[in-house]
């Protein structure tokens, strides 16, 4: 099983120890006219031990992935694979997966620490057991002083801990996460995000994390998998999908990227304005897209060698930087991030004249 | 869909019905299997001690409306029974429209009233729905029999010389019955007038409507699901009454109700008294069509 | 009045008048009743002072020891079997996606409140009868099996509330958390979903209680219930030991509804 060839996106490597495998996954909800493709021939292989993110819009199945691997929807076709097992069709309390929910699913009618327990008690572990374990999750989490309480009792923060003592509580093999912190207002969520990650790395499980915020995505993942529409466009390290990425829906989804129209010949982009930029790296041959941060646009004198001409149409202040737009000779506008810097220097006038040009390093070629 | 997901989908259907099925059985025998069985009997003839003997016959349907003459053995239209159905009808009538009229002030009053007091008023209201029907007509009853306390004070009072007559009337039965199905009426009222947004009465004064066209134009028409939903619940059961009718109506005041229950005391006659319950049940079911249809129409127009 | 007063739009005038004669007319018949329940004479009419008599009169009566057990029995069992079998077919309806002959199972079960009473109450008649001549059972069974049939949608209604009121998610992680279906339902579902099977319970036992017609008809000789008594005793002279026996009644209701209220309450 292991030897059989990784379907992926163009970032990831092959993993050699995969904890999670998802083979050619489709989910169709509904039947007919009305049918929805939640998820459209998903393929993907989580590490044993890795903090894995799904990041995407609302509504391009991330949901529905992280269901299909706790087992509370079965694939319309397709497999999972859970450490080389076949485990598609077992149901949700067979499989050693636990999941932290978006609402959390607390259960209201037991204290904090019943609920702790309660996937202990259903495996049938000993009450001394039970007690042992639930206070060594107390601790993790540091809710030993609300252990008899009823969980409506608890702030969104405790509430978020204890649903998660209580996935980790079991010791899963993987531990799923379905924008746990999207209720939590933004300096809890800050502290929750380094929690969560310091949990991970404690207790080495395996995190199937989803989130539809980029930089929670950015700053907690070893590897992010960027989904619209129910595919997997890129799976790939923060850095990776950052500074390359392959097609337009993840340069546009992850930060803000300026694209231009250009056509490749030999290795060399022409720009608008008849402007040659040579591209080394790509082999693309014809009309192509081309991705630019505007933290990488350069604003240059206009008569510099090898800039593109422009007009300057208006600048936005942001106290430490400022968005200077531009626009190009065919109308396209371009974004340049400018830092503030110490003088507090005014940005150039609207209507002025400049040129625009870009490392060549910072130019990716994307696929569509 | 997959094998694995047609089968947990089959499963669950599966499992649906089987957790359905005790009530079924349950509801069937002592509730739908039975109405099935009486229509069958509609169509019997009466055994001379009651119940039936097993002997096809129409003489029942035709019995609703016509009597035999015993000298002709000609066709006549049954007066007694027509009597008994008009008075039926009308007093559903009177009992709906009075309820209304009565009730639609009380509704409004409640979804008036401060938030925090209105659970209080609806809870005033639900009290004599739910309390035992037959000790709610005792109480009418005992105030206004002719030894009762109204007749006893107007008569202490000297405002009259001798007892009304009151009870064993018409017009007890009608007060008995707007008396205990008026919570019928305001519930669902309320339900409507408190989902309408009074920000509309304001729009309504704003152009110069008086009172009198705002509550016909606007407040009417918007709350008219609970009207008529009000409406079908006050009429049915009215329709249908048998305790009222006998507590207060006496022997001779009968509605529909203690007119069949008559066809299986005294009367011997099962069938007849199986073919009229089958039209009240039409009677019914029509109601209910009607009801349907306006709620239906409602939600997709609305 | 003088005073310009602020221009009330959901003022309707009269309406508050009507709404309160209504509120009085609808208590002071009741609150007669109970009043001339404690008279120490023998009329519900001329008020004599102060007594027990009449409560001690009831209590002291074999006939009405004897209905009002039946009709006890009776609302325990109705209710009590009514609502287990209410309870399952609300998870089998609740919360699912849509099947086949769902909606029959939805209508089969609000039936009875669709049928006036004494229509079905002739029809259980017709029935019994023939089962009586034919099985010569002539036991409590068959007003058991009646009421449980009619009590079915008023046990329904708030089980089935509750159920869609709760969160899907919670069964959901129980299933995660290694709890099998059974285990689900037992540790997670049933009690989450006790204040509604007790309000249904409850709904069950008070209209079980306040039946008369579906009794009488059903009934065989020598099996009133509290309310077929009553009901025959009003041929006769009119006593406030009907009003005592009534009071008690409206009493137990009173605590149950009450408690109903406060159980469905909590929820929200
Ligand atoms: N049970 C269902 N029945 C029908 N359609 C569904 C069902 N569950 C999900 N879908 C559809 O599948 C698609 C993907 O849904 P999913 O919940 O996986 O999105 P998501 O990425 O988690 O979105 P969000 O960020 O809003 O949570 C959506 O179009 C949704 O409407
Ligand atoms: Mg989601």
């Amino acid at each position: 099983m292991q030897s059989q060839p990784q379907q992926q996106g163009k970032g990831a490597s092959v993993s050699e120890d995969p904890a999670v495998e998802v083979r050619h996954a489709i989910k169709q909800f509904g039947q007919g006219d009305s049918a929805v493709r939640a998820l459209d021939d998903v393929s993907v292989s989580i590490r044993r031990g890795e903090f894995f993110t799904l990041l995407g819009p609302s509504g391009c199945g991330k949901t529905t992935l992280l269901r299909l691997i706790a087992g509370f929807e079965t694939p319309t076709s397709g497999q999972i694979l859970l450490d080389g097992q076949d485990i598609t069709n077992l149901p949700p309390n067979k499989r050693p997966v636990n999941t932290v929910f978006q609402s959390y699913a607390l259960f209201p009618h037991l204290t904090v620490a019943e609920n702790i327990g309660f996937g202990l008690k259903m495996l049938g572990q000993s009450r001394a057991d039970i007690a042992a374990r639930t206070a060594e999750m107390l601790a993790l989490v540091q809710l030993e002083a609300m252990s008899t309480r009823k969980t409506a009792q608890l702030s969104g923060g405790q509430q978020q801990r204890v649903a998660l003592a209580r996935a980790l509580a079991p010791r899963p093999k993987v531990l799923l996460l379905d924008e746990p912190l999207s209720a939590l207002d933004l300096k809890l969520r800050k502290e929750m995000q380094s929690e969560l990650k310091r949990l991970q790395t404690e207790t080495g499980i395996t995190f199937i994390f989803v989130t539809h915020d980029q930089e929670e995505a950015l700053t907690m993942s070893d590897r992010i998998g960027v989904m619209s529409r129910g595919q997997i466009n890129q799976i790939g390290a923060p850095r990776e999908i950052y500074a390359h990425p392959t097609n337009r829906f993840v340069a546009d989804f992850i930060g803000e990227t300026n694209f231009l129209i250009a056509r490749m010949q030999g290795g060399v982009a022409t720009l608008p304005g008849d402007v040659a930029l040579p591209l080394p790296g790509s082999r693309a041959d014809g009309q192509v897209t081309l991705a630019v941060r505007p933290e990488h646009v350069r604003i240059v004198s206009r008569d510099t060698a090898g800039a593109l001409p422009a007009t300057v149409s208006h600048s936005v202040y942001f106290g430490t930087d400022s968005h200077v737009h531009l626009r190009l000779a065919d109308g396209t506008e371009v974004v340049s991030r400018q830092q503030t810097d110490a003088e507090g220097a005014a940005s150039p006038e609207a209507g002025t004249g400049v040129g625009v040009s870009f490392p060549a390093g910072a130019v990716q070629v994307l696929e569509d | 869909m997959s094998e694995a997901e047609s089968q947990r989908r089959a499963d669950e259907v599966r499992r649906s019905w089987l957790l359905s099925t005790p009530a079924l059985i349950v509801l069937f025998l002592g509730a739908m299997g039975p109405l099935l069985i009486m229509v069958v009997y509609s169509f019997l003839t009466p055994g001379r001690y009651g119940n039936v003997e097993w002997v096809f016959s129409l003489d029942a349907w035709r019995g609703i409306l016509f009597t035999r003459d015993i000298f002709d053995d000609t066709l006549k239209l049954a007066d007694a029974h027509l009597t008994i159905f008009w008075r039926s009808l009308k007093l559903s009538l009177m009992t709906t429209i009075l309820a209304f009229a009565v009730g639609f002030p009380t509704a409004w009053f409640i979804a008036t009233r401060p938030r925090h007091m209105r659970a209080f008023w609806l809870f005033l209201i639900t009290i004599p729905f739910w309390t035992n029907l037959l000790i709610r007509t005792f109480a009418i009853n005992q105030i206004i029999r002719n030894e009762g306390f109204l007749n006893t004070a107007l008569l202490k009072l000297g405002v009259i010389s001798a007892p009304l007559q009151l009870i064993y009337t018409d017009t007890a039965v009608f007060i008995g019955m707007v008396y205990v199905y008026l919570p019928l009426m305001v519930l669902p009222l309320y339900a409507a007038i408190d989902r309408f947004d009074t920000r509309l009465l304001e729009a309504g004064y704003d152009l110069y409507a008086s009172r009198l066209t705002v509550l016909r134009r606007i407040i009417f028409p918007i709350v008219k699901p609970g009207i008529v939903a009000g409406s079908i619940l006050v009429f049915i059961p009215a329709l249908g009454a048998y305790v009222t009718p006998r507590v207060l109506g006496g022997g001779k005041n009968m509605m529909i109700g203690n007119f069949i229950e008559l066809q299986f005391g005294q009367g011997r006659n099962w069938p007849l008294g199986a073919a009229l319950s089958v039209v009240l049940l039409i009677i019914v079911a029509a109601a209910l069509l009607v009801y349907v249809r306006f709620a239906n129409r409602d939600s997709t127009h609305g | 009045m003088a005073r310009k007063t602020y221009f009330d739009v959901t003022r309707l005038p009269g309406f508050s008048t009507i709404a309160v004669i209504v509120f009085v007319m609808l208590y002071a018949p009741i609150l007669m009743l109970v009043i001339y329940s404690f008279n120490a004479g023998s009329s519900v009419a001329i008020w004599d002072g102060f007594s027990w008599r009449w409560y001690v009169t009831a209590w002291q009566n074999e006939q009405v020891k004897e209905v009002t057990l039946r009709s006890l029995m009776l609302a325990a069992s109705a209710a009590t079997i009514s609502t287990a079998l209410a309870t399952m077919a609300a998870l089998a309806t609740t919360r699912k996606r849509a099947f086949r002959g769902q909606t029959a199972i939805y209508v089969a079960i609000n039936q009875p409140l669709m049928v006036p009473e004494i229509v079905t109450a002739v029809a259980l008649l017709i029935l019994f009868a023939a089962v009586k001549v034919a099985t010569g059972y002539q036991g409590m069974g068959y007003l058991i099996l009646a009421h449980t049939a009619f009590c079915i949608p008023f046990a329904y209604l708030p089980i089935r509330a509750r159920l869609e009121g709760m969160d899907m998610a919670l069964e959901a992680a129980a299933a995660d958390l290694y709890a099998s279906p059974w285990q689900g339902f037992r540790h997670v579902t049933l009690p989450l979903l006790m204040p509604g099977i007790a309000a249904g319970m409850m709904l069950a036992f008070v209209t079980s209680l306040d039946d008369v017609v579906i009794s009488l008809f059903v009934k065989s000789a020598g099996q009133d219930t509290l309310p077929t008594y009553l009901l025959a005793q009003l041929r006769r002279q009119v006593s406030p030991e009907i009003n005592a026996i009534s009071s008690v009644l409206l009493l137990l209701t009173l605590v149950l509804l009450t408690t109903f209220f406060l159980l469905t309450r909590k929820k929200d």
